[in-house]
């Protein structure tokens, strides 16, 4: 029973970085664009907010820095894409690319730097509680704050009047730049939050879940956090529930070690990816369930000019 | 009176705009790394002769630079293919790495058996390990329309946790003090060396010689005249009869191959035994050859050489200015970047637009 309490809150704490980048990815999709640059961007989150907490000693310092640095690379993507009308796809994967190669740069000075990391919350009462307060209460701040934006997102996305134009935008951008609304300046929006929301997941893994930098050490989860929104069908909902499954699949490696099971340590690793892989193909083989609820503009540039 | 620049949709896109936006990439890069080498507290001027000049400065260096350039050209070819016709394959690193494991896993079958046919068969195998790890998201592409971009990367990891498997335990050197690498391979499994002396071998060729094939592939072959009609006007290709599962199928495996023949060039060039990496990134690096080199054969033998020079010059830098060589990733992103914004140009002009406001 203990385990299972015990694997419930690492599942809900693992979860937390995809749950972020996966709303963020699913705001700037919802408006029509593709960025797949999360991993880059949640590699630059990573080591601004370590750098920034490391020299500042204040975890909070860093983790707005990170938001701030992710932000600033969804500004490159959206400049080039929105404002230059490049491909999305390939200007996605530059910026991934150019993420990888700016964290690994910038984080030289910092690998084996310790940090005070970022304090849990221990809420007095509730995080003694059996079963419930282990589970959900005494986590790092972060996760109540992925949890609060999911409502959020949910909120604004279909109870708000900025959702509909928002949603408008993403399936129809010539129908909505008609009716009067800025196209380009929605999208600017929509790409900034999705690279802030990076930012925060990057920012979480290395202030607070992880307290360190280590090179490439988002290990694919903005990818994953890209297949995630397709495998919620663009529903933040799902991308909650995808995201702690997934969560609790990469911790499979460190629970199987702890309970003595012999199987080499790189199969377990595998898990992740090839879960995704399989998922993806899973929910993508009723391809008109997928174009129903995929933004109809999604990928496509707009030139209001027509 | 207030004036803005605004985009002008070109009539047909700008051949002269295609070919010089790598050129403003580049300028614009160098002009970026000045600026960073600066902020370092060293001299541009040095730094950039120590990247881009010292490395060449040797008969050594311009080895090194035909050797790294190899697997960088022959990758991006085969990608290229891909790309024109929106087949987006970028797991070639992965592809790779499977490339090694497959050539390798022969290498290390024929240990001592001294054998001519031993390299035909490893580079023969190595293609097919690439292809193999290819058909995987050309299969759940084609059979349940799951997307080619983040099922061929998935791949990278997981082949990059194959090799770290193997090399851990059932191909681990018996003699090598546990390290987690194979055994060197025999003399006859490795690629005969072509310039004395220097470590470029006949890989240069192979990869030559298969950008020729591309060329030939793309300009004179029914199929690959179809592909470059499906990346230009699928509709149109869907009207013709062309098959878009073939399309698929044919720019992945393509370039499966290519970097499967790539990862055993490594393993039987340059590093001359199975490690837990088979590459530094060539996979990834691959990709912006092919864009810089405008998806064009010549033009990616061009762009793979300024790649090859990166990496190069990261290494110069680390060596001459105590720079550190993780710079050479950093540069490599930039490029991108620059160069598709640069490309802008090529379907649309700027227009400087005067508007009078009414007050």
């Amino acid at each position: 029973m203990d385990q299972v309490v015990q694997l419930l809150a690492l599942t809900l704490a693992a979860g937390t970085p995809l749950v972020l980048a996966a709303l963020g990815e699913l705001v700037t999709e919802k408006s029509g664009v593709l960025n797949l640059g999360v991993e880059g961007m949640m590699l630059v989150g990573a080591v601004t907010s370590f750098a920034i907490a490391a020299t500042t000693q204040s975890p909070w310092l860093g983790v707005a820095a990170g938001i701030l640095a992710g932000a600033a690379m969804a500004a490159i993507f959206a400049t080039i894409t929105l404002s230059l009308l490049a491909n999305q796809v390939a200007t996605g994967l530059a910026l991934s690319l150019f993420g990888i190669g700016l964290s690994a740069f910038v984080g030289l000075d910092f690998v084996s730097v310790v940090i005070a990391p970022l304090p849990s919350l221990a809420i007095a009462g509730l995080s003694d509680m059996p079963v419930l307060g282990k589970v959900l209460f005494g986590h790092n701040p972060l996760v109540y704050l992925s949890l609060a934006l999911f409502l959020a997102i949910h909120w604004f996305l279909y109870h708000s009047r900025g959702g509909l134009i928002l949603r408008a935008v993403g399936e129809s951008p010539q129908a909505a730049h008609a009716i009067g609304y800025r196209v380009v300046a929605i999208r600017y929006a929509a790409v900034l939050f999705g690279g802030a929301c990076a930012g925060l997941a990057g920012a979480y893994l290395a202030v607070a879940y992880n307290p360190s930098w280590v090179e490439g050490m988002t290990a694919g989860r903005g990818w994953i956090a890209l297949a995630l929104v397709v495998f919620a069908t663009w529903k933040p909902w799902r991308v909650l529930v995808g995201a702690y499954l997934f969560g609790g699949v990469t911790l499979l490696q460190f629970q199987a070690q702890a309970l003595g099971v012999e199987i080499p340590a790189q199969f377990l690793s595998m898990l992740p990816y090839i879960a995704t892989i399989v998922v993806l193909a899973f929910i993508s083989r009723d391809a008109a369930m997928i174009r129903m609820n995929a933004p109809a503009s999604l990928g496509k540039p707009f030139h209001a000019d027509g | 009176m207030t004036m803005r620049i605004e985009l002008e949709a070109r009539p047909t896109p700008s051949r002269l705009a295609g070919w010089f936006s790598p050129i403003a990439a580049i300028a614009a890069t160098v002009l970026v790394g000045c600026i960073l080498f600066s902020a370092l507290g060293r001299n541009p001027w040095l730094a950039l002769h120590a990247f881009f000049v010292l490395p060449l400065a040797t008969p050594y260096g311009l080895a090194e630079l035909l050797l790294k350039a190899s697997p960088l050209m022959l990758i991006a070819v085969g990608l290229s293919i891909g790309y024109r016709a929106n087949v987006w394959n970028i797991g070639a690193e992965g592809q790779l790495t499977m490339g090694a494991i497959f050539g390798g896993g022969v290498a290390l079958l024929l240990h001592e058996a001294a054998s001519a046919l031993a390299l035909p068969v490893m580079l023969l195998a190595g293609i097919i390990g690439g292809m193999a790890w290819a058909a995987i998201p050309a299969w759940l592409r084609t059979r349940f329309n799951a997307n080619e971009i983040l099922v061929s990367l998935m791949l990278v990891y997981v082949a990059a946790l194959v090799l770290s498997l193997l090399v851990h335990g059932p191909w681990r050197d018996p003699e090598g003090f546990n390290f987690p690498q194979s055994r060197m391979f025999d003399d006859a499994a490795l690629l005969p060396i072509l310039w004395p002396e220097t470590r470029l071998n006949a890989g240069l060729l192979l990869a030559l010689a298969t950008v020729a094939a591309a060329w030939v592939f793309v300009r004179k072959s029914l199929a690959g005249f179809q592909m470059r009609v499906a990346g230009l006007a699928p509709a149109a290709a869907n009207y013709a009869g062309i098959s878009a599962k073939r399309t698929v199928w044919l720019g992945m495996l393509i370039g499966g191959a290519c970097a499967g023949l790539a990862g055993i060039n490594e393993a039987a060039g340059p590093v001359g035994q199975l490690q837990p990496s088979m590459s530094p990134g060539y996979g990834f690096a691959a990709i912006i050859v092919a864009f810089v080199g405008r998806l064009h054969p010549v033009g990616i033998v061009f762009a793979s050489l300024l790649l090859s020079l990166l990496y190069l010059g990261g290494e110069s830098a680390q060596v001459n200015l105590a720079l550190p060589s993780a710079v050479t990733g950093l540069f490599q992103g930039t490029l991108l970047l620059f160069l598709l914004a640069a490309d802008v140009l090529i379907h649309y002009r700027l227009r400087i637009v005067r508007r009078v406001s009414v007050a």
